[in-house]
């Protein structure tokens, strides 16, 4: 088959492409579908269950046959439609669903045992022996279902993702949405046109009607002309709004570099969130078919598309082709065919009263009953009254009416409305997407005349709506022949009937489903699978859904349809990514020492966010226990430094932040003198205990509140909720300084001695800035900065805090001050290693699940005043959970504990019932130079020095621990009072 | 009739003239003795063992639209038994227990495939609390395995190993666990309580409760008034309306989380991954379909559609993940009303009106409890004592203070 | 969805963070009698109407307001919008008079 006449495909170029290892020629302008077929190639795929040969059924993106896997190494891309994909140089198309080859497909097989596959079969057999279903039937199917494969290599391509904002959106580039289109930007709004397709013109660049007496391909020319002239307009090919979401926003993913033999550095797609005042939704409509037996041999296409191939593409699937039809719209394509110089063998209408509108062979008030030929249409039989004839034909167009595309009007689940005389599903018009008008085929005003004009129309409105004078353009003179049609949903019969091809499911399983009463539309889908292959039923619904009202004796309008969901259709799931993976993943929040820790050997983790250093590993350490074991013991014996940053930093100032503190805090604040730092638990509201810090007062008006890291942005969010919300008559004001100081923790002995040398003019000595002092102050010449002396490790220990951009200079100078005092950086491993030590809780203790009481700090929930969560931490089962924190040590001090392991009683049984608790913490504690750990155990605190065990199951370890105060380090302490 | 492989054969060489309808229609009945407010999956389950173990008679499920409509009909389909609270774990391995032995107990095959479910650990405080989890599965007599990175590259090479903005560090797997049909639940249960009698009503809306006394008598319905001696409602996802309708206010509110599935591929993803570093989790149906999902969109709502941002952050939890699913396509995107309770664990219990129960508050988690929940709910409806499996599902737990709370959240529902 | 902040205008959701229903500014009296079954109905009972909800929003990645939003849960169109702390010392007012 040569090429036919005519087209808007650019004949003076060619690209090469391959489809399954052989290589093709086609033309810019071409999808891989049209170059298929101008290759003579029919056979384009194989359906999903019984692996039939099938060719492409239509010519757009509602494509359930012509699926390829196009690409090749990580690029391959499994399902793509070939109708939708532009053809460029060096393409590479394969086949799917089919082993060995697409012609010759094993699993073919399936075919010959179909009565067998019948709807639901599966939910019936199988199950004998129960084993047998992982094992044996479901390897078989799975390997079996399932389309095209993936590479299973990472994606290599780059996505992107933008936001855009308008007046008017105009989903679909045909007749009534460039009348749209038009008609607003020339309003001056702004405006976005967005079509799936590569071209402007939709339907008008498959059809030969005439504009003001010339070819429609003028008038589209002259309006891109125009388009280009108004700045407020975005026209956006290749782009599919795929789904309609609240207030106005819709998805847009637009294929930038698809059609390109290579994106080069370039993004492959971008997500687009386009917030809309108003939408004009001009998506067309879908032709649907006629369901008979074996429809589905390649060759068989809708009457509409194989028109558009003629016309647009210039290609005819056979030399010889036949049309079958319920309506007038079938008749253009058997005549613009004819002008073409194919050959028409036949137009068969299934109405009697029928009139032929050409020169062909005409068979009115008959059907196609059957079609014959695997891997490609030999020959159809034709029903009439007088009896059958077998007629030979390469291609067969089949038009069954089109149902009107309303798909984004339903998005907000939105139900459309029957139309009996047009015989289709439109927009009801209400109770969609808020702001989106149907206007053109897609509401159901389907001829040329009538979409350009309800385009217009309806982007009047919509303009009208926000206060925008538009006037009607002046639209080009157009045909306006009403379509008639005659009900007619499927041509009975003995043979199977394809009515979803993908799926595989034919008139006999919509029959079966009926006779076993799965008779609503969603049972129907759920035990066919109809309408659940890849184009979501788009050619298949509408006449399912009529044959079931057919044999429930319901009209259609009561039938109703399934739910329209997003997306419109497939979108990769990297697009939806918008690009954030790898590394981007996530922000990373750096602390303000980072340089300085990565220039020093430190091994980083993950904390949220944060990456903060674990350790500093140093020459010759090998493991990281050494390098925490160290680390830790200097800071007992020395001084350390960590950055402890990552903090939650809340300022509070105001006449009543002391009053406001009492009631987020468990324990009372507005005590604390000036000056003094106090520790701080907060209860959530039902009680039980959700974070804990220090609070130091500043000045009379002025707390700093500090939070885990963890919970910085939930403690803030809380505090404001408090301040705003639930006492808005105090007076103060809250604002996060997490990322404004850079605050460093200088623990240890010689901690005093090593801070000295930067303070300006402070006199740290315990008489003067005693334990628990604080206070703002300058250092290292200047600088201005705040003091806090404050121990998480047990040890004597400050924390100081500098302007974030400071924080890289200050453990710089410590470092070079305290050589001589042999300084060490320390890690959050030892961090953690010091705290468990001093038994002080932490993220693992004080995880959501536990109180004050059981974290033994019960006491500090104040009986005298309310704040947060202490009515509700009085409840009987908060009071009465009798676990509590307490320490543990191996009996063998060399035994590791770990934590996650549960506590039992020496003896007792190891299960649910006898459980008795679990460890939160352990480590190795190179002061106690033992395993120790912390956790909370029924009557701990009345059981110190019980032996018990802490089991380990998973991993099949259990250890015997003997219950100790969790304060192993200096539990009077009298350290950090130095 | 019996459904067996005979069956389809012996059907297949007949011309599939001997199928009967899977149920009945029936119109209903002025009395029965159970009334069970809710034709989902819960409903159903409860219905078919109030018939079968509990031996019940006049029994009869009211369904506003068609059975398994609700959240059975749009779930991601995952069971397991992975918990850590003894309030939780013991009735979730109870619920594996029924799933293992489910479709010969029905004779329908709902596809029950123990594919095993891998829950990702990133970091030493997750691996903790994993294996404190995976202690108390063990020690509830369910299984679980903690596996090391090397152990979860060799089950799924093909996740991000190597350019990960939270590198994965091990797994907890609990190899039972898995995948059912979730339709094919509904269908199953559906059939085997009207094969023992049950009347399952579809499109039949229950508008309110007959309560004479401080007793329930009976329900008002869109299909007139129907009498009943016990009345258990399983409505999840429309909890707090029914029971507003018998004066109640539950510690419940309604939110929409969003399901996912990509176009059919062929196999790769053999069991279940989540990805706790985000908010994500996937599987791949037998049909081929990529199946995931993500956190709740987090604000209240009925709609049943949720927006981009949640959509947006579960592709690019997906991506981090595993960025070889990066060119399959999203096919369809749905949501689901959830009954987020409180505590983020489920109500089995009586209410303080005589003879109503209730059966809600499942949150996300609603699908894998079906069998123990129609287990348990029978129990409860049939003896009027709870199952041990479902004993600290009460009411006032919250009043009282005894919380199922396994992530810790408190009393937030969107954070559950 | 778009939240029309009362200063700023319309603004992108996921700019914000939910909290729940708007009743959670009403925080009963610890002294009350009874108060321990008014915190927990408080803390735990919702009306979780499909309809009219009055809800909290919080402007995180924004100007960290608190608002109270007018929503209707089965369409999610909103009503209304206001500064939760304008509804709270309203409401404060009223309770005071």
């Amino acid at each position: 088959m040569s090429r036919l006449p005519g087209g808007l495909i650019d004949r003076g170029r060619t690209h090469s492409f391959t489809f399954d290892g052989k290589a093709y020629h086609g033309h810019p302008g071409d999808t891989l579908a049209s170059a298929l077929l101008a290759n003579d190639v029919r056979l384009m795929g194989r359906s999903f269950k019984y692996h039939r040969p099938r060719g492409v059924f239509t010519s757009g993106s509602e494509e359930p046959n012509a699926l390829v896997e196009l690409g090749t190494g990580a690029r391959r891309e499994p399902n793509t439609r070939a109708t939708v994909a532009e053809i460029y140089d060096g393409l590479v198309a394969n086949s799917q669903n089919r082993f060995p080859s697409l012609s010759f497909d094993l699993m073919g097989v399936n075919d010959l045992f179909a009565p067998f596959f019948a709807a639901g079969f599966y939910y019936k057999t199988f199950m004998w022996p129960a084993s047998f279903w992982e094992k044996v039937y479901e390897p078989i199917i799975r390997r079996a279902a399932g389309l095209g494969s993936l590479s299973m290599d990472a994606d290599p391509d780059a996505y992107d993702k933008g936001f855009l904002h308008c007046d008017i959106l105009v989903i679909g580039a045909g007749p009534a949405g460039l009348a749209a289109a038009l008609t607003a930007a020339r309003a001056g709004a702004q405006v976005i046109l967005a079509d799936e397709d590569f071209r402007l013109g939709g339907r008008l660049l498959s059809e030969t009607h005439r504009l003001d007496d010339a070819p429609a391909q003028n008038w589209i020319e002259s309006l891109e002309a125009e388009f280009d002239g108004l700045p407020k307009l975005r026209v956006m090919r290749r782009t599919t709004v795929f789904g309609a979401y609240d207030h106005g926003v819709y998805g847009a993913v637009e294929r930038v570099a698809d059609h390109l033999p290579d994106a080069g550095t370039g993004v492959r797609q971008t997500l687009w969130r386009i917030t809309a005042k108003r939408t004009v939704l001009a998506a067309g409509a879908h032709e649907r078919h006629i369901p008979f037996a074996n429809n589905d041999r390649p060759g068989i296409m809708l009457a509409g598309a194989m028109r558009a191939y003629a016309n647009r593409w210039a290609v005819s699937a056979a030399d010889k082709i036949a049309v079958f039809t319920n309506n007038d719209d079938g008749h253009r394509t058997a005549i613009d065919l004819a002008a073409k110089g194919v050959e028409v063998a036949a137009v068969v209408d299934t109405r009697s009263w029928a009139k032929s509108r050409g020169d062909y062979p005409f068979y009115p008030g008959a059907t196609v009953s059957n079609a014959r030929g695997r891997t490609g249409l030999v020959s159809i039989d034709i029903n009439y009254a007088g009896g059958t004839e077998r007629l030979e034909c390469g291609a067969l167009g089949v038009s069954g009416g089109w149902n009107a595309n309303v798909h984004l009007a339903s998005h907000h689940r939105a139900r459309p409305v029957w139309r009996e005389d047009i015989l289709s599903f439109v927009p009801s018009g209400h109770g969609g997407p808020p702001g989106l008008s149907a206007a053109g085929a897609a509401t159901g005003r389907a001829t040329t005349h009538a979409a350009l004009n309800d385009g217009a129309r309806v982007a009047a409105v919509a303009l009208s709506d926000l206060g925008i004078d538009a006037l009607l353009p002046d639209l080009p003179k157009a045909e306006d022949e009403p379509a008639t049609s005659q009900p007619y949903w499927h041509v009975p019969g003995k043979g199977r009937a394809w009515v979803d091809f993908q799926n595989d499911v034919t008139v006999k399983d919509i029959e079966l489903a009926h006779k076993e009463n799965m008779r609503p539309v969603e049972h129907l889908k759920r035990w066919t699978t109809l309408g659940m292959a890849t184009d979501q039923g788009k050619t298949a619904n509408v006449t399912a859904l009529a044959i079931m009202a057919s044999l429930t004796g319901k009209p259609i309008a009561k039938t109703g349809t399934t739910i329209f969901r997003p997306p419109y259709t497939g979108v990769s799931i990297s697009v939806l990514g918008g690009g954030d993976s790898g590394q981007n993943f996530r922000p990373r929040r750096l602390t303000p020492t980072h340089v300085w820790a990565a220039e020093n050997g430190a091994e980083f983790v993950e904390a949220g966010q944060w990456l903060r250093a674990q350790y500093y590993r140093q020459p010759g350490e090998t493991d990281a226990r050494t390098s925490v074991d160290r680390e830790a013991a200097a800071v007992r014996s020395g001084v350390g430094i960590c950055d402890v940053t990552t903090l939650g930093k809340i300022d509070v100032q105001g006449a009543d932040a002391g009053a406001f503190l009492d009631r987020l805090y468990c324990n009372a604040m507005a005590s604390l003198p000036v000056g003094k730092v106090r520790y701080g638990l907060m209860l959530r509201e039902d009680g039980f205990a959700y974070d804990d810090g220090t609070c130091a007062r500043l000045g009379e008006d002025h707390y700093v509140v500090t939070t885990t890291t963890a919970n910085a942005g939930l403690v803030y969010r809380n505090m404001e909720f408090s301040r705003q919300c639930l006492w808005p008559n105090l007076d103060l004001q809250l604002i996060s300084t997490t990322d404004a100081w850079a605050q460093i923790a200088v623990a240890g002995p010689e901690s005093r001695t090593l801070l000295s040398r930067v303070v300006d003019g402070v006199d740290l000595s315990n008489q003067a800035f005693g334990f628990m002092a604080c206070r703002e102050l300058t250092v290292c010449g200047g600088l201005r900065a705040r003091l806090f002396r404050v121990s998480f490790s047990g040890e004597l220990a400050y924390e100081i805090a500098v302007p974030s951009r400071y924080g890289n200079a200050l453990m710089t100078q410590l470092m070079e001050v305290g050589a001589d005092l042999g300084v060490t950086p320390y890690g959050t491993e030892a961090l953690g290693v010091l705290r468990i030590e001093k038994g002080h809780a932490a993220g693992p203790e004080i995880n959501g699940q536990t109180t004050a009481q059981m974290l033994g700090l019960g006491g500090m929930v104040s009986r005298k005043k309310d704040a947060i969560g202490s009515v509700m931490s009085r409840r009987e089962g908060l009071v009465g959970d009798k676990r509590k924190l307490v320490g543990f040590v191996p009996v063998d001090r060399q035994k590791r504990i770990v934590a996650g392991s549960h506590l039992f009683s020496l003896g007792a049984r190891h299960a649910t019932e006898t459980d008795e608790g679990w460890i939160t913490s352990a480590c190795h504690s190179p002061a106690l130079d033992s395993f120790i750990a912390l956790g909370f155990l029924e009557n701990g605190s009345q059981r110190l020095g019980e032996v018990i065990v802490a089991a380990n199951p998973l991993e099949g370890s259990q250890v015997s621990v003997r219950v100790a105060s969790p304060h192993f380090v200096d539990p009077e302490g009298a350290r950090q009072r130095a | 009739m019996k459904y067996s492989g005979f069956r389809v054969v012996a059907e297949a060489l007949f011309g599939h003239k001997g199928w009967k309808p899977l149920w009945r229609d029936p119109d209903p009945k002025p009395a029965y003795d159970f009334v069970i407010v809710g034709g989902g999956g819960h409903g159903l389950a409860t219905a078919y063992y109030l018939a079968k173990t509990f031996a019940e008679k006049r029994i009869a499920v009211l369904e506003k639209r068609w059975l398994g409509s609700g959240n059975i009909g749009r779930n991601t389909t995952i069971i397991r038994s992975n918990y850590l609270l003894p309030g939780n774990e013991p009735f979730y391995e109870f619920s594996m227990k029924l799933w293992e032995g489910l479709e010969q107990d029905l004779n329908f095959n709902a596809m029950v495939s123990q594919r095993g479910i891998l829950n990702l650990i990133h970091s030493d405080a997750q691996r903790d609390a994993y294996r404190r989890r995976g202690n108390a599965m063990l020690l509830a007599g369910a299984d679980a395995q903690l596996l090391d990175r090397e152990a979860v590259r060799r089950m799924y090479p093909y996740l991000n190993f190597d350019n990960a903005r939270f590198p994965i560090k091990g797994g907890l797997l609990q190899a039972r666990a898995g995948t059912a049909r979730h339709d094919g639940v509904a269908w199953g249960y559906a059939r085997g309580a009207d094969l023992r009698g049950v009347d399952i009503i579809q499109n039949c809306e229950v508008t309110g409760f007959q309560i004479e006394g401080g007793k329930v008598v009976g329900v008002e319905t869109s299909r007139g008034p129907i009498k009943a001696k016990k009345c258990g409602v399983c409505v999840a996802g429309s909890s707090s309306r029914v029971m507003e309708k018998a004066g109640m206010r539950l510690p419940i509110e309604s939110h929409v989380i969003q399901a996912f599935v990509s176009e059919g591929l062929k196999p790769t993803i053999n069991g279940v991954i989540t990805f706790g570093a985000g908010h994500f989790y996937i599987s791949q149906s037998d049909k081929g379909g990529l199946v995931f999902g993500g956190d709740l969109d987090g604000y209240n709502t009925y709609a049943q559609r949720g927006n981009l941002p949640v959509v947006e952050d579960v592709a690019r939890c997906g991506m981090a993940l595993m960025p070889a699913i990066g060119r399959a396509r999203l096919l369809r995107n749905w949501g689901g009303i959830m009954d987020m309770s409180m505590d983020g664990s489920p109500i089995i219990d009586r209410t303080p009106i005589e003879g109503l129960y209730f059966n809600g508050g499942w949150c996300y988690g609603g699908f894998k409890a079906t069998p123990a929940s129609g287990y348990a709910f029978a129990h409860l409806l049939s003896t009027d004592a709870p199952h041990p499996t479902a004993a600290a599902y009460r009411l006032d737990r919250f009043a009282r203070g005894y919380l199922i709370d396994e992530k810790g959240a408190g009393a937030q529902p969107n954070l559950h | 969805m778009l939240i029309p902040h009362p200063l700023l205008g319309p603004r992108d959701a996921e700019e914000f963070t939910y909290m729940g229903d708007a009743s959670l500014i009403a925080r009963p009296s610890a002294s009350d009698p009874g108060a321990e079954q008014a915190f927990s109905d408080y803390v735990y009972l919702r009306d979780n109407p499909a309809g009219v909800h009055r809800e909290l929003w919080f402007h995180e990645a924004g100007d960290r307001s608190w608002i109270v939003v007018t929503r209707n849960t089965l369409t999610h169109e909103i009503l209304d919008a206001q500064l939760a702390r304008d509804v709270a010392l309203a409401s404060a007012a009223e309770a005071g008079e």
